[in-house]
């Protein structure tokens, strides 16, 4: 931004106390809470209610606390592996939504975004009952117990994946593929060449999307988590029930930390991605 | 002569149920610049997709070279198209999009960059190998589409109007670029377009089309001086066209009774005609002649004339145009285009003010009424 444009913005706010007053509330509203938590991280009190000195003892605490390890491991393996199903998934369904017209097109796409209207909670109650009546094993080994988890997951991200995927294929030039075609491409160089580069920014913006929502989520995982496949939310929780300690928001606080650190790459490669497939 | 490179025969294709393009048969000879002609929606654009092998044809045969297209599908006719949009790879520096048909026959990369190289040269882009796509300008972009067809050594490069998406100073350049590189690689080319200047231009053969059929294919200039129908007349440059009869054949001039102006005139463009024919006389604007009304003309130049009072008077620069009244008559004004290079051209006449219009025996060209 060069400087007459800032002074321009400058200006415009300083006219307009309103806007800086808006904004700034709407900033504290959404910002103090999570500021609070990340700050009594630090606190050197059990209880955690007054501030009492400046400490790392609880993030050392939190490193040797291996139950809470490994729901953190857990947390990010079944975000890891949702996010290529979801991905995977997600670009069928949009491929199949944006190219072939079938019988019942307008009931399929209906369907396909009910996991996004439904409440959370309904989900899970419906995979619990579900994991149930099928008579899902409990007593699998580690990455396989997670299985479960990942399933549910998968289900209510994938529509957001293809919802993001369809609307990057709306904008893919249709003679650049006749033009490949022209050139000697069959379907899968195609695919290749035409539509995966431009494709990238909505495969990185959707894949951040399924991680964050699977990373963090709490409902569903709640309702199909077993005690040897704790997620890191869920794990948070339990801990809340005996008493609100610093290292319950030390936990909270690298939550944070990762999902701020995963948008952040996503949104630097899709600007990358995007740079290069801008044509006139 | 040669057995033609391309040859179309009963060429059909139907989309909801409605034919766009309709029993097209054409044959195109190797090295020729065809073009194909015709109004937005007339089916040309679909006839080159029809040979492309983007689209397949409901009825008819494609034959290159002498082997049948119909069963190979586009990623193996020896046919490369350059696209109205370019269709350039937003993703692929110049020199990727231009090999990209060489890596896809699986040739060497240095091999590819050296055939790159020399392709730039042809179309004048050399030392932009690294550039992206949106780093170039329309006229680039459009050199890289063609440089990439062209790449690929295909019997016949397609081009669907490939100058609509220039500005008209570009189109300029390009018009003569294009034939002059079609000239140096020597490979055949078919072009879309419905611009006629274009068309007239640039082309060896033109294949007028108008609703999916084809209306006339000639050389440029064949086109203009005899189109074979009204459509032609006046889709190629203006044309007036006057409706008559026939009234008298001799060995090679017809006359006929123009019953648009109530005046017989002689021509002798064409005679393969019968008495009490139902003809059209097509006369360009530029091969009538505007006269005073009392100067009694004894040339035998301005045998045929007609009397009409002056409409309008429009000014272009080099040309001016003149739109004269046939008094009494229904009949839409005749055109007439002058060269400015008489001071007095327009201080001559007065709108209003009656004129006598003169053409010569061979300027009107005879076409049949069905």
């Amino acid at each position: 931004m060069s400087i007459g444009k800032l002074i321009t913005v400058v200006k415009f706010r300083l006219r307009n106390p309103w806007l800086n007053i808006s904004l700034l509330a709407t900033l504290l509203f959404f910002y103090t809470p999570i500021v609070v938590l990340i700050v009594f991280s630090f606190n050197d009190s059990r209880r955690n209610i007054v501030w009492k000195g400046f400490t790392f003892k609880y993030y050392k605490k939190l490193l040797s606390n291996e139950m809470l390890l490994e729901a953190f491991v857990n947390s990010l393996t079944i975000a890891l592996i949702t996010t290529i199903l979801s991905l995977l998934l997600g670009v069928l369904t949009a491929v199949l939504l944006w190219r072939f017209k079938f019988p019942l097109k307008p009931l399929y796409q209906g369907i396909i975004m009910v996991p996004v209207i439904v409440p959370e909670i309904c989900i899970g109650i419906a995979f619990l009952i579900f994991f149930n009546w099928i008579g899902w094993p409990s007593d699998l080994i580690w990455p396989v117990s997670l299985a479960k988890i990942i399933f549910a997951h998968s289900l209510f991200c994938f529509p957001f994946v293809a919802i993001v995927i369809r609307a990057r294929l709306i904008g893919l030039n249709g003679e650049c593929e006749e033009a490949a075609r022209d050139l000697g491409a069959k379907g899968w160089h195609i695919f290749r060449d035409i539509w995966v580069p431009h494709l990238k920014p909505s495969f990185i913006a959707g894949g951040l999307l399924a991680f964050t929502l699977s990373l963090d989520d709490f409902v569903i995982t709640f309702f199909t988590s077993g005690p040897e496949t704790i997620t890191l939310p869920v794990k948070i929780y339990s801990m809340i029930r005996f008493s609100v300690t610093p290292e319950i928001n030390a936990a909270s606080t690298i939550l944070i930390i990762v999902t701020i650190f995963s948008v952040g790459t996503a949104i630097l490669l899709q600007k990358e991605s995007l740079k290069k497939a801008s044509a006139k | 002569m040669n057995a033609p490179l391309i040859s179309l025969q009963g060429l059909s294709k139907e989309f909801h149920g409605k034919n766009v393009v309709e029993l097209v048969d054409l044959t195109v000879k190797a090295g020729e610049f065809y073009g194909i002609l015709g109004p937005s929606g007339c089916g040309k654009t679909t006839l080159l997709r029809l040979i492309a092998g983007l689209e397949q044809p409901s009825s008819g045969q494609i034959i290159i070279d002498g082997l049948s297209m119909n069963s190979v599908p586009a990623n193996r006719r020896p046919v490369n198209t350059v696209f109205q949009s370019y269709a350039i790879f937003p993703h692929m520096s110049l020199e990727e999009n231009i090999g990209y048909g060489l890596k896809l026959k699986g040739i060497a990369p240095e091999k590819i960059k050296e055939r790159v190289g020399a392709i730039l040269d042809i179309v004048d882009l050399s030392g932009l190998e690294r550039r992206w796509p949106n780093e170039l300008s329309g006229g680039q972009l459009q050199r890289v589409a063609l440089a990439r067809a062209l790449i690929m050594q295909p019997k016949v490069v397609l081009l669907d109007e490939p100058l609509a998406a220039l500005d008209a100073k570009l189109r300029e350049i390009m018009k003569y670029e294009l034939v002059k590189i079609q000239k140096d690689v020597g490979i055949t080319f078919i072009m879309v377009t419905h611009d006629q200047q274009e068309a007239l231009s640039m082309m060896d053969k033109i294949a007028v089309m108008n609703e999916g059929k084809i209306q006339q294919v000639d050389q440029p200039k064949a086109l203009y001086e005899w189109p074979k129908n009204s459509f032609v007349a006046n889709f190629i440059g203006s044309a007036n066209c006057l409706m008559g009869t026939v009234t008298k054949v001799e060995k090679d001039r017809t006359y006929v009774m123009l019953t648009d102006i109530n005046q017989e005139i002689i021509s002798t463009a064409n005679n393969n005609f019968r008495v009490k024919d139902s003809v059209q006389a097509i006369i360009r604007p530029e091969k009538m002649k505007l006269q005073d009304i009392n100067i009694s003309d004894d040339n035998k130049d301005n045998v045929n004339y007609v009397v009409g009072s002056l409409l309008e008077i429009i000014f272009h620069g080099g040309v001016s145009t003149f739109r004269i009244a046939i008094t009494d008559k229904n009949v839409e004004p005749l055109v007439i285009s002058q060269l400015n290079d008489v001071q007095q051209t327009k201080a001559k006449y007065k709108i209003g003010s009656n004129v006598k219009v003169c053409w010569r025996v061979d300027a009107a060209t005879l076409i049949p009424v069905p």
